[in-house]
């Protein structure tokens, strides 16, 4: 029977969510196609985070060796290799995270492997591979259909399925020998450092009101910040706000962010990009302005206006200072 | 410290209104407003910075239209002293290894340290061919890099996770690193600056001039065997209030006391 792998990913002893929304797919795709759903579990001394794979999979193939304690895409791109090359499973998926990120496009040059990146969705018609993904900052999604290879690599989109631990399996373990380390670059893992966050911490506010690229410079924060104070709310923004400096690192909402689940997320002049939905989309309502109808904020808003901020929050101000 | 940086042009899409084209393989790219790509600004920035620091050069490579030439004057303007274009004939339709075999062919034999690309292509969005490149150059190299430290024959990148963390790590030189947004602040570029470095010469080549053939880059040599897009329905999910502004502010301001607690 045909396998699909999975890269189990894990940072600092935990295993994290894009592993299990990846399995959560792969079994539905084996499901549909009567094929295997094998976890490939690579790091140190771990059987603790390994066994936690058990209830997603049909089998879980474990490497262990001190190189492969941390993700390091040097030592794990020879470890996948060995893997792949051994197996040969029709379809590999990695996470499009940081670790993945770093891993799938080099992996898929080393092998000669078809790799699409950032996926939302995998389906196999009458055996050829398609996927969707979304381009141009998620404005356009594009249908992609692969040329018939006997494996494919591809990455998955934080985000896209369920991440469950439980999905009614129990994957037997099995350790395979490690590689002999040859063909290694010399890249070392040093340390994981915690961006220092000063400032006030968003994940706690009630009420955010969020800025973004829209707010367009430094000079209009006031207008922002005077509607947020007018409504009890804290300051937040997107990434292009904090990496002008324009607000702190720690007022950003996102993957590389903060994730934050507030009563209510006011976004001004942010297109909604993955990478800050995936900080935001559970708030419990969510209100956008924006002047572009199509921005992809309005698919995770509960609420949208869309037309100029500047011309919205004096208006809007107003409602609550008169009284 | 000689470092290459590889750029890309790219239409500005975040306030346009994107239409595709007819047989829905591509948008229609006329109306918009060709920049470099956010994520290659920094890298250019990065490779200036550390030029000044260090001494050497930096070469801006890119792969495109006549029009790309608009991005390597910029990055001349901004410090950049030679510039590479790579006329894109034969590459439409490729895939990020098609560019990038592009642009290794074209860079190879030049000396340098270090390799710089963007993260990802706001178009496209691979996030690929930083890391193809390295393999395809057999280099080691690190993904999302937020901060370069050069010390001898190594560079300390620190790479961005998720979650405001970060991991350090140690590359030996040459390495090939693609940069993340924030990393720095990109000096600004006047037209006065780009009117500056007009007489520079950019050295142009093709796809023929690089050894490449017909059958590894363009449709060809693209893994993927078709593409349909499509635009996603608007405002899926959101009620988008509609009526007077007053009327709008009226609305949204009763759903945020109602939802908020708000007085
Ligand atoms: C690895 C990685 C991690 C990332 N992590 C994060 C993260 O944690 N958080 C994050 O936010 N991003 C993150 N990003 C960046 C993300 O991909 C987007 O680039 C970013 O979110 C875009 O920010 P924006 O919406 O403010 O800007 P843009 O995409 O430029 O959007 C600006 C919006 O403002 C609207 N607008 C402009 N003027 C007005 C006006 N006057 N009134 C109303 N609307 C207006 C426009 O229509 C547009 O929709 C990450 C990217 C990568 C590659
Ligand atoms: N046509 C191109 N010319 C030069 N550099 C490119 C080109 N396409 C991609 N790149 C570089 O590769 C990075 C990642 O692009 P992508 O893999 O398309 O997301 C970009 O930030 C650029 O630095």
């Amino acid at each position: 029977m045909k396998e699909i792998l999975v890269l189990a990913e894990h940072r600092r002893g935990e295993l994290r969510d894009i592993t299990f929304e990846m399995l959560s797919m792969a079994n539905r795709l084996a499901g549909e196609n009567d094929m295997t759903v094998t976890a490939l579990f690579l790091g140190h001394e771990a059987s603790d985070l390994s066994d936690g794979l058990k209830g997603a999979c049909d089998s879980i193939v474990i490497m262990d060796d001190p190189k492969l304690a941390n993700c390091n895409a040097d030592p794990y791109l020879v470890a996948m290799e060995l893997v792949l090359k051994e197996r040969k499973p029709l379809l590999t998926l990695i996470g499009h995270t940081a670790a993945g990120m770093d891993l799938a496009p080099a992996l898929a040059t080393r092998l000669s492997l078809p790799l699409a990146t950032d996926c939302l969705e995998v389906n196999l018609v009458e055996g050829r591979l398609e996927v969707i993904r979304q381009i141009y900052g998620g404005k356009i999604n594009a249908y992609l259909t692969m040329k018939p290879f006997e494996q494919y690599l591809i990455s998955i989109r934080p985000g896209s399925a369920a991440a469950e631990a439980e999905q009614g399996k129990s994957g037997a373990t099995e350790t395979v020998p490690v590689p002999s380390w040859e063909n290694l670059k010399g890249r070392r893992f040093l340390d994981y450092l915690e961006a220092e966050l000063e400032d006030i911490d968003i994940a706690v506010a009630d009420i955010l009101v969020s800025i973004g690229r829209g707010i367009g410079k430094p000079e209009n924060i006031p207008v922002a910040q005077e509607f947020a104070d007018a409504i009890g709310a804290t300051l937040a923004c997107s990434r292009p706000v904090a990496d002008k400096e324009w607000l702190p690192k720690s007022r950003q909402v996102g993957t590389s962010g903060k994730t934050v689940n507030p009563k209510i997320y006011i976004a001004l002049g942010i297109s909604g990009a993955f990478q800050h939905q995936a900080g935001m989309k559970n708030a419990n309502t969510i209100i956008a302005v924006n002047k572009d109808p199509r921005a992809p904020i309005f698919n995770v808003a509960h609420y949208g206006i869309v037309d100029d901020l500047f011309k919205v929050l004096p208006l809007l101000k107003e409602k609550f200072t008169k009284k | 410290m000689n470092i290459v940086v590889c750029v890309k042009q790219v239409p500005e899409v975040a306030d346009a209104d994107l239409e595709i084209n007819k047989e829905g393989s591509g948008i229609e790219r006329e109306d918009l407003v060709m920049d470099i790509n956010e994520w290659d600004n920094y890298a250019v920035e990065e490779a200036v910075r550390i030029k000044e620091a260090l001494g050497g050069t930096v070469t801006v490579v890119t792969l495109g239209d006549e029009d790309s030439e608009d991005v390597l004057r910029r990055a001349l303007a901004m410090g950049a002293d030679e510039a590479i274009l790579i006329d894109g004939e034969g590459f439409e339709a490729s895939d990020a290894t098609g560019i990038a075999r592009g642009l290794c062919q074209a860079i190879r034999d030049l000396s340098f340290d270090l390799v710089l690309t963007g993260v990802q292509s706001a178009d496209d969005g691979w996030g690929q061919v930083g890391l193809v490149l390295a393999e395809f150059l057999n280099l080691p190299y690190a993904s999302m890099a937020v901060g370069v430290e050069i010390e001898g024959d190594k560079a300390i990148v620190l790479r961005e996770l998720e979650s405001n963390t970060q991991e350090k790590v140690e590359l030996p030189l040459p390495a090939v690193l693609t940069v993340q947004t924030g990393i720095n602040d990109p000096r600004y570029v006047s037209i006065m600056g780009i009117r500056k470095v007009r007489n520079i010469e950019i050295k142009e080549t093709e796809a023929q001039g690089l050894g490449l053939s017909e059958d590894e880059i363009g449709a060809k040599g693209s893994s993927v065997a078709s593409r349909k897009l499509s635009l996603p329905p608007v405002g899926e999910g959101a009620e988008i209030l509609t009526g007077s502004l007053g009327e709008i502010c009226e609305k949204t301001a009763q759903i945020i006391r109602d939802k908020g607690g708000v007085e």
